[in-house]
Parts: C-alpha cells; structure tokens; sequence
C-alpha cells in the first residue's frame, strides 16, 4: 500500500504523549474544540481514531463545549458493517472543523429507513445522509453482450438509489451524499471486461457514470469511493476476507484514509474547504536558492528531473487558481530578489499576475502569513501553506494551528501529489463565478490603489461607475447562494447555515422574500455579493433572516442600496415593519453596528451580545451610492438610474 | 519470538485496543472476561496483532481462537 495515503502522509505523525493529552481533556474548563481539532489534525490510526472518538463522545455526554467545531448531523445507510468505521468518522471530522454525530441505523436497513417517514434516521432530522452501499450486496446480474438488459440494470441502480434518496429529501429535507461502487479486481475475460457490455466492470463503470451525471444534476453531492479504491488500488482496497467474516465494505488499513474523504466531503458542504494556497519559493516552487544560486542556477527547466518536479507544483497551482483557488507568496528573501524569476525566468509557469498577495521579506512567516489573511479578508482556516522547510512548516503550525500545513517528502518528485492527495479543496459544487475567483482578488488589490490615487470616496464610489442587479432565488443562482450562506462568516448578521434543499425551499415559498445581489463596476463583474432572506414575522413584520455580504464591496454603500430594495419589496407586500437581528461570533464583529448605520433602533439586548432592531418601514429612506440598479425576476423587470 | 516477548507485546495490544492500562494477560483470558470485548473489538484485536506482528491469520484459524493461550500458539506458529 502507498503509505502517502494509507497513512496520511501529509499529516504530521503522532507525537509522543497522545493517550496523556487525551486524558487532559477532561480537566480542560471551556470549549474543547481547538484542542480536538489539534489532537485530529495528526496521521491517527484505527485504534488511535477510535480513542479520539470515545473522548469526544464522553465530553458529550458530559455536556462539555465543542465550540468552535461546527456541528453536523450524518445518517449512514449502508449493507455493509460499518461499526469500525464510525468513530474514525468522528475523530476525523473534528480534523476539519466539525463536531460529527452519526445516526447509524441497525445492519441493511437502507431502504426501510430512507423510505418510512417517522424512520430512526428521518426522525433524526440529519443535516446529510451518506448511501454507502457495496456492489456485493446489490443485485447486479451479468448479461454479457445484451446492450438492453445492461441498461436496464444499470438505470435499475439509479433508480433504487434515486427512490431511496427521493424518500430522504421528503421526509428529512437531509442532503444526500452518494458513494460511487469500487469495482470488483476479479475479471471474466480480461480487457474485455470494461469493453463488453453486462461485465461485472462494464456495469459498475456505467453506475458510476450515470451516478456521476445525476448528482451534477440534483444539487446531491458525489463521495468518489471509486476513485479513492483505484488511486490506493483495487487490490489493496478489498479484502475480501474481512468481507467475509463480518461484511467490512473495504480494508482496515484504508479506514483513516476514507474517513478522511467523508470528512472533507462534510466540511465542503459547510464550506469549510480550503481557498489560499500560500507558497514558498525557494526549493518549492524552483528547485534551490534564488539568493544564492540566481537566476542561472535555479532549477525550473523542462528536462531537469529536479527543476520538472518543482513545475508540477506551479502547474497544479495554476490549475488550482483557475478553479478559484486564490495563489500568495511567503518568502524570505529580500522582495527584487525573490520577484526576479517570476519577471525574468523563461521556465516559470508562475506570473506576478498570478499572486494575490506577494509576501517577500524576512520577517518570520506566521506574521506573513497572518498579513496575508487580513490582505485578503479571510480566515486563517482558509489558508493552506506549502513549504520544503520542516522547521519553517513546524513554526507555522505552532503560532497559527488553523493554517493547514501539510508535511512534504524529502523528494520534491511528489510534493505536488502530497499537496493533491491532502484534499484540502474539496469542493461539493462548482458555480461558475468561481473561475473568476482568484482574479477578483487581483482587481480588488487595483481598486485598492485607485482608492488612493482619488481623492474622497463619494468621488471614488462614482468613478467605478457601478451597477447593482437584484434578483429574487433562482435555480440559476442556487450553488453561488448556498456557497455565500455556508463560506461567509464576516459580513454575516445572522451566520444561519442552510443546506441546497433548505434554500430551494426558501425559493419556493410564496411567504419567504429572498434577494440574490450581483454587482459590476468598471473592473469587471464581481457576480454575486449579497444574500438576503425575509421571513413573516408577526402580522406586518418582515424578520431578516439572513443578511450577508462578500467583504469585497466593503465602503461602497451597497447594503443602503440593499436596504432600500428590501423596503421597496415590504412596501409593495404591505409590510410596516423591518425586524434583523446580530447574533455575534468570532468572526462577525464587522457588522455590530451595520442596523445602526442603516438607520434602525435597537430594541433588545442581551450579554452575549446579540442585538435586535427594527425599521418602520414608513418614512424609512437610506442614502445609497451613485449606481446603476437592475432589479428583475420579482413582479416585472425594471431598470432606473440613480444620479 | 519466546512465548514471553509474545506475552509482553499482547499487554501492550490489549491496552491500546481495549484503552484499558489493566488487563491481565493469561492464556485462560477470554471474551467474556474483559468488558467491550465484542465480535467487532475482537476483529479490531486480530487486526492489530496481524500488524504489530506483520502477519495473517487464515478465516479458519481465527475461527478456532478460544482464549489467549490459542492466540499466542497462533502467533508462534506464524513467525
């Protein structure tokens, strides 16, 4: 087995005093979340997962905090045992940031439970269900060169599946997350088992497929089990005398590896995945030191083993960027010099254009790397830092623990598949913004500039001559939506998290008035920055229920101008009243006093800092931006200038 | 491997598959004897001495185990 990924090799090992510091956590006063996430956040085997798991559900039972793992509820259906896989699933999620119950219902009980109403797992209420069923124990008949019959068995499986997953998102609004089949190593004839049709291999291939086409479709989310069983390699990924003696779906050995996949499939859905990649230069990106061997001695070159393996790295970097990966530079080497290959080197992939923030200096890099996260007005959660140097990559761990910082071989050969293999990215769904992404971050550095360059902001604010487009939810807009309610944590009033079902029920509600909010100015689109959703409240009152916006459009008065769509919409509805709430985190300090500037009363406050105000909506009037407003989809498209 | 070296690495096993520092090791000790000892604890058991000791146990002989003194004759009989 490549230990790279059966065990974790981008995780730092275990270290000494593990089974102590376990135990400590039950003198620990206060929330145990970060000490959980650092004891997961290590390459922990079965039995160490399964110790984790106990001491996780003892603080539990305990009614100790997990703050600040974030919960999440998941129902497992599976035919096969998976008693020995539970609790790694819940030591592994808090290595992303999740406290994880799992509802796992008595042995092949998928349909029954996905089906019934008042089922353990629908009454439950899951926040997602996990179909984890194994080929060996679906009905699949050979039908060796019928076209026909292969079809049909195929859309047979779809269709148990989609049965059982209709069943769940009537009765328990849950997300359904679908594995798909690890294929069997045994073959009838040889090649011509994926090539003929009704093949046990031919068969799998086209589930797999067509499970592939019908999540995309849903809106459900897809666990590849297939692609994790094919990279380990099939051989190694069944056992089959674990099958046999107690129905195991996989080997034993590949437990932390697939609860890590599960895990980051969860921690994706609450949008916690990774969004910055930060790179070291020297002996990263370029094999040796630009400050001693120059640009002459730098290894980048085609055709130089060492300088093809530091490519690889720009180019999955590149890729990563195209798909809205945000790229920074932390370096110590004085700035010209470290600026040198990316300007003059005929090798490098990696553009100036392509760095969002370039760090370059000799400060130590958790101060870097923490100037970064403010530049960029993200997390550090959301920051992946790559750097050869054990010593460098041990200091950020240390002063900065959210930054995730996978271990690299000695061999450069395979750090940009240690950096793939960690998975950090995960992504559950892909809008089409987020192509644009990294280049936003490019144009908001050039707004930045162009703030200091214009003297005033109101003059600033009307030489970005920009347009605000309102809408209400739509199908078209739903991935974005559900990606901005579950990744923003700043410019969030209310940090409600909803799942896709949750906000197409939202969209289709007659009572609910929901706002997607986009907007352009002269740099290009920004796409889509704001969420909105009102609820009746009592008879007149609209509650805002969710209220949130990108940090990108900070200072340009777009939440007037959302304000005062949202009483146009009140008014037309008869409603006299707006009603929002601050429920503080660590996170949204930001918008304390966004209702104050908007111009509503406080009316309740408590301790912990929650905040409730209101508007009548009568007389109510916000000065909003010099913009161009679109507003359609509500009653009738119309199109006003302001001056 | 003597039956000691064998004895002294079992403690060990049981201890990190069990999380329990006090079990006694003897070859009478069985399932019933230790609490959380199930059929899915002892499948985590076998494995983990299959890897501490790098070897298999066939289907049957993992059939047969009785008691702890089986397993160490097992496990002599292996390496």
């Amino acid at each position: 087995m490549d230990p790279l990924y059966s065990e974790l090799r981008w995780l730092p090992r275990v270290a000494e005093g593990f089974s102590e510091r376990l135990k400590g956590l039950g003198n620990q006063a206060g929330p145990l979340g970060r000490e959980l996430q650092s004891l997961a956040s290590h390459a922990l085997d079965l039995n160490q997962l399964t110790k984790l798991a106990k001491a996780i559900g003892k603080a539990r039972a305990e009614g100790k905090s997990l703050d600040p793992l974030v919960p999440f509820k998941l129902a497992i259906l599976s035919n096969s045992t998976f008693d020995l896989i539970v609790p790694a699933l819940v030591a592994t999620a808090a290595r992303h940031g999740i406290a994880l119950e799992v509802i796992q219902p008595s042995y092949d009980q998928a349909a029954q439970e996905a089906l019934t109403p008042d089922s353990r797992v629908n009454s439950s209420k899951p926040d997602a269900v996990l179909f984890a069923l194994d080929y060996r124990a679906i009905p699949l008949k050979l039908s060796l060169g019928d076209r026909e019959a292969s079809s049909a068995t195929i859309q047979g499986v779809i269709g148990y599946l989609q049965t059982l997953g209709n069943g769940i998102k009537a009765n328990s609004n849950a997300v359904c997350i679908f594995q798909t089949f690890a294929p069997a190593v045994e073959t009838l004839f040889g090649s011509l088992d994926r090539a003929l049709q009704g093949t046990m291999r031919n068969l799998i291939d086209g589930i797999n497929r067509e499970l592939a086409e019908y999540v995309i479709g849903s809106g459900d989310v897809l666990l590849d089990v297939a692609a994790v069983a094919e990279t380990v390699g099939l051989a190694d990924w069944h056992n089959t005398q674990l099958w046999n003696m107690a129905k195991f779906p996989f080997a034993d050995e590949l437990i932390p590896l697939y609860a890590d996949h599960v895990a980051r499939t969860v921690a994706a859905i609450r949008g916690k995945s990774g969004k910055v990649l930060i790179l070291d230069l020297d002996n990263t990106i370029w094999g040796g030191v630009i400050g001693d061997d120059g640009l002459e001695g730098i290894h980048i070159a085609q055709g130089d083993a060492r300088g093809e393996a530091h490519l690889a790295v720009q180019r999955l970097a590149l890729d990563l960027r195209q798909r809205g990966i945000v790229l920074a530079v932390s370096s110590k080497n004085t700035d010209e010099v470290a600026r040198e290959p990316f300007e003059k080197h005929p090798e490098m992939l990696l553009k100036l254009d392509h760095i969002a923030v370039f760090q370059a200096n000799w400060n130590d890099k958790a101060t870097n790397i923490q100037a970064i996260a403010d530049e960029l007005s993200l997390g550090l959660d959301s920051m992946v830092f790559l750097d050869d140097n054990p010593a460098e990559r041990g200091l950020v761990r240390k002063l900065l623990p959210q930054v995730r910082v996978p271990e690299l071989p000695e061999d450069p050969a395979y750090y940009a598949r240690t950096l793939a293999a960690a998975g950090y990215f995960e992504a559950v769904a892909f809008a089409s913004e987020d192509l644009k992404r990294a280049g936003f971050y490019q144009d908001n550095a050039k707004r930045a500039s162009l703030q200091k360059q214009v003297g005033g902001v109101d003059a600033y604010l009307a030489s970005l001559d920009m347009t605000i487009a309102f809408q209400p939810f739509d199908a078209t807009g739903r991935a974005r939506i559900v990606q901005l309610i579950n990744k923003s944590n700043q410019y969030n009033l209310t940090t409600r998290r909803y799942t896709d079902p949750e906000v197409t029920e939202a969209e289709n509600d007659p009572e609910v008035f929901t706002l997607q909010v986009r907007l352009a100015d002269i740099f290009g689109d920004n796409g889509m920055i704001g969420v909105v959703i009102c609820r009746p409240g009592e008879a007149g009152v609209w509650e805002i229920d969710t209220w949130l916006m990108s940090c990108r459009v900070l200072g340009r008065k777009v939440e007037h101008m959302v304000l005062r769509e949202v009483l146009e919409h009140a008014r037309a509805a008869g409603i006299v009243k707006l009603s929002g709430t601050y429920r503080p985190t660590d996170r949204n300090k930001l918008v304390v006093d966004h209702y104050a500037k908007l111009g509503f009363t406080k009316v309740e406050e408590h301790a912990s800092g929650f905040t409730r105000w209101e508007l009548p909506v009568d007389g109510a009037d916000p000065q909003g931006a010099p913009m161009k407003v679109i507003s359609q989809g509500f009653v009738a498209a119309k199109e006003r200038s302001i001056a | 491997m003597d039956e000691a070296q064998i004895y002294s690495r079992l403690a060990e096993i049981f201890e990190d598959v069990f999380d329990e520092d006090n079990i006694e090791i003897t070859p009478e000790l069985s399932a019933k004897d230790v609490d959380g000892w199930d059929s899915l604890t002892h499948i985590r058991l076998i494995l983990t001495i299959e890897k501490a000791f790098k070897i298999k146990f066939s289907t049957s002989e993992i059939g047969r185990l009785e008691n702890v003194g089986d397993l160490v004759r097992l496990i002599k009989a292996h390496t």
